[in-house]
């Protein structure tokens, strides 16, 4: 699948956006932080096919930050997994599509929600394709929030042991967690350092910037035999004046004005994908 | 029991490249041979129980039958989430072998004491339970998790265990094994308190009384068919068990709750009770009523 990726990320904001807005759902600044990571991932990087969702060499994408479920279920409906008409479902009753990530949904490899798991689940993927000399490669995308949880530090030890040059971390870091910002909770600087001296080959890059996430996604593995994390500077709520860098777009949802002016920003309308202008 | 479950993996492994075993820094003495024979499907992921259910978890996603191997509670309470959302909640084909089951650790502490393990594992979605009785039930229980598509918890004790069966019983995720059959009292004993069970049996047997025995190795599916059976037949009922609340007792007691007639019950478990003296297994599953006195005592009890 090769996209337009800067189109197809705005369509996946306004996918969530209308999503968490209809479904009266938190996380949409986490959504949007990631939007443009997933839209460079589905569009040009991930080897997977919707039509065989369970194709035994395909890519795995992992999102341990499940909590930004809507955005990834709009990518998935965008590149075909399902069908779009789903995603006004998201988190209502009888839905498959639960508020947190679920397998249950075509394309989805994990069910996260508790976070701290994703690492070490994808690190197990990693395994078995690096001992049986499989194509595939891992990819796991955390929330700084997350890398507080003790599990991703033994994971992050465990990768480089076993020499996962198919794993591939990208850390999402918008520097707001759940309660305040990343450096009051729990600082976690310095971030590429701290990767570093557990043996990872680390890159840093803006999180928006299309052709700095496609040209690193592009050097995988950045060295044999060593795992790889790209630390993304993203902005919460990014592509939405009034959410960027807000903690309350973790939990609010936006009300019907608010989604208006938030898709007018984004040049989407309220019910299709891209205006004719966009 | 862990060397009958060792060789029975080593001999499954030789037949089934999807089995991988993956431990936590412990198995010395056990484990050296299926990682010397098959180093490809071996891992020792360190210290690290949560990372090692979770890997456990992906290997599973991509088609493996994976062993998680700890003693005691560290590869069930310490990831208990890992086992929760990634394995049985995605109904995989991860097996969480705990070694030294109940107090088989008595004098090493309360932090070995691995006597929850049957209450928090009962409740998951999906998972088989499986505490076998001796170590010839363990190896029929290793084959029968392998096999078995999904979680499986199975709890050993350590060595030396008494052999309980001369011959091997039949042997089927779900079912009760009958070891004696009588028409007075029946006991049911499960993983290490199986071989007292028997005993006690034995001695009732010589005293004149018409004793059934169950051994129920696998507490998740219930054999409750057999439990119901037994109400009818013998009408008096003890289970024994080297665990406390929320295990083999509470599970009968369900059962015979929702079968809704009269029937003398009497669960023998362990108290809620925190054990901080050291003493070895024997003695502290004595002090707390699990022995063939207190099994005896129980079933005679009017």
């Amino acid at each position: 699948m090769q996209h337009d990726t800067l189109a197809l990320a705005r369509l996946i904001r306004g996918h969530a956006l209308r999503m968490v807005h209809a479904a009266n759902a938190s996380h949409i600044g986490s959504c949007l932080s990631m939007a443009d990571l997933l839209a460079v991932l589905y569009g040009r990087v991930l080897r997977v096919d919707p039509q065989h969702p369970a194709w035994p060499d395909r890519d795995r994408f992992i999102l341990s930050k499940g909590h930004a479920a809507a955005i990834l279920y709009a990518v998935l409906a965008e590149a075909g997994f399902f069908p779009q008409e789903w995603l006004a479902t998201y988190a209502q009753d009888g839905s498959l599509l639960l508020g947190h990530a679920s397998h249950h949904a075509a394309g989805v490899e994990l069910s996260t929600g508790s976070l701290g798991h994703g690492l070490p689940v994808s690190c197990g993927m990693a395994l078995a394709g690096k001992r049986e000399n499989r194509p595939y490669r891992v990819f796991v995308l955390l929330s700084d929030g997350e890398l507080d949880e003790g599990s991703n530090w033994e994971a992050i030890l465990f990768a480089p042991q076993h020499r996962l040059d198919n794993l591939i971390a990208i850390v999402d870091y918008n520097k707001i967690q759940s309660f305040g910002s990343v450096k009051e909770v729990l600082d976690l600087e310095p971030l590429a350092d701290k990767w570093r001296a557990f043996r990872w080959v680390v890159r840093e890059i803006d999180g928006h910037d299309h052709d700095q996430i496609a040209a690193v996604l592009a050097e995988i593995p950045f060295e044999p035999g060593r795992p790889n994390v790209v630390i993304a500077h993203t902005v919460k709520g990014k592509g939405v004046s009034f959410m960027e860098g807000q903690l309350a777009w973790h939990y609010r949802s936006p009300n019907p004005a608010q989604l208006a002016q938030a898709l007018a920003e984004l040049v989407l309308s309220e019910v299709e994908g891209l205006e004719a202008s966009g | 029991m862990r060397t009958a479950f060792s060789e029975a993996l080593l001999e499954l492994a030789e037949h089934d490249p999807r089995i991988w075993l993956i431990c936590g820094d412990l198995g010395f003495s056990v484990l050296e041979r299926f990682a010397e024979r098959f180093p490809a499907r071996f891992v020792n992921v360190g210290v690290a129980e949560q990372n090692m259910t979770g890997l456990a978890a992906g290997l599973a996603l991509c088609g493996k039958v994976v062993f998680t191997y700890s003693i005691a509670n560290f590869p069930v309470t310490r990831c208990l989430e890992q086992i929760r959302n990634d394995v049985c909640y995605h109904n995989l084909n991860v097996k969480i072998v705990a070694v030294g089951g109940g107090f088989a650790y008595g004098s090493a502490g309360y932090s070995h004491h691995a006597v929850e393990l049957f209450a928090l594992m009962r409740s998951l979605p999906n998972m088989v339970v499986l505490a076998p009785g001796d170590p010839v039930e363990a190896r029929l229980a290793t084959q029968a998790a392998a096999a078995w598509s999904g979680p499986c918890f199975l709890q050993l004790g350590k060595a030396g265990e008494p052999i309980v069966h001369r011959e091997p019983p039949p042997f089927e995720i779900g079912a009760a094994i009958t070891l004696r059959d009588g028409s007075d009292v029946t006991l049911i004993g499960t993983g290490g308190a199986l071989a007292l069970t028997a005993k006690a049996a034995d001695e009732l047997a010589q005293g004149g009384r018409s004793v059934q025995v169950l051994s129920m190795p696998t507490l998740q599916p219930l054999d409750r068919a057999a439990i119901v059976r037994a109400a009818e037949r013998t009408g008096r009922i003890v289970t024994v068990e080297e665990h406390g609340l929320g295990g083999l007792g509470s599970a009968v007691a369900e059962t015979l709750a929702g079968w809704g007639r009269p029937v003398r019950f009497t669960p023998l478990r362990l108290t809620q009770t925190a054990v901080y003296r050291a003493a070895g297994q024997d003695a502290l599953r004595a002090e707390q009523g699990i022995s063939i006195g207190g099994i005896i005592e129980a079933a005679s009890r009017d």
